[in-house]
């Protein structure tokens, strides 16, 4: 893994779009490109939906390993901006059929949870505990 | 029906929950985050009502054998009242601790039993109402101001 070249900010930056957020994390993307200008600011590692409810601000970006259709379903209702799955995990068919009715983008990572989440903290993206 | 229409009527819908069917899991939630969407509820109640049903939604397809969950929207507040017929919560007190879990291997294997239902919905409501009886059901109703 090559970090030589990472730019880690002092301060949170004025975000990423979804096709960078592809590059950065080497991602395979599963649905959802006609998404891939829109931008993204905040970003959420979880793998507990409990968590992801309570925890997570409308509008993030979710990393996560769980590959359920119940992800799909909590960022439709956190109204989330797209789900990259970690650890070149992938859903079902059938989730991801649902993602894209939702207009949901899925992405697929080779990286690992804490990997992906120190790629785009790294980029200047914020979490959702609020803490700078 | 339109925004006007809103003034002087209130909406009534139920909706039955498939407990036990984690495909159609959440789906009831989504119906009820779009007619809120339709009448025109204030973001943050329509945020908070959202997240709640769905909270709830799974404590039904976890925990009990059946259940409905009402909608009664109304200009001013949203009310989301389940009724569910299953074991019963023996203390409510424990199970509003965050943390505290009976949920399945099956529910805890898709990511959920987390403990934090009860209390993320207690959060989120503007008043939260809960009564059970053990070996028949609970009843849970939830409030949320939309001003």
């Amino acid at each position: 893994m090559e970090f030589s070249n990472l730019e880690v900010r002092d301060s949170r930056s004025a975000g990423l779009t979804v096709a960078e957020i592809q590059s950065v994390l080497k991602a395979e993307m599963l649905c959802g490109e006609e998404k891939s200008g829109q931008q993204v600011f905040i970003v959420c590692g979880c793998d507990l939906i409990s968590d992801v409810l309570a925890f997570t601000t409308p509008g993030s970006f979710l990393l996560t390993g769980l590959t359920n259709s119940q992800v799909i379903r909590a960022a439709e209702i956190l109204d989330l901006k797209g789900v990259v799955f970690v650890r070149d995990k992938k859903p079902d068919e059938e989730t991801i059929a649902m993602a894209k009715e939702l207009g949901i983008p899925l992405l697929s990572s080779p990286y690992p949870l804490f990997e992906s989440c120190g790629l785009l903290y790294a980029r200047g993206l914020s979490g959702c505990g609020g803490i700078e | 029906m339109t925004p006007d229409s809103i003034a002087t009527s209130e909406l009534n819908y139920t909706f039955t929950v498939t407990a036990g069917d984690f495909s159609k899991a959440g789906s009831i939630s989504t119906k009820i985050k779009r007619i809120l969407q339709q009448i025109g509820a204030k973001p943050d109640a329509l945020r908070r009502a959202s997240i709640a049903t769905y909270e709830a939604e799974m404590n039904i397809v976890i925990h009990a054998d059946s259940g409905e969950i009402a909608l009664i929207a109304s200009p001013t507040e949203i009310i989301i009242r389940c009724k569910d017929k299953g074991p019963g919560i023996p203390d409510i007190e424990l199970a509003m601790k965050p943390g505290y879990s009976t949920a399945s291997q099956e529910a805890r294997e898709m990511g959920f039993g987390a403990g934090m239902g009860l209390p993320n919905i207690h959060r989120l409501a503007d008043r939260m109402d809960i009564e059970s009886t053990v070996g028949k059901g609970t009843t849970l109703a939830m409030v949320f101001k939309n001003d």
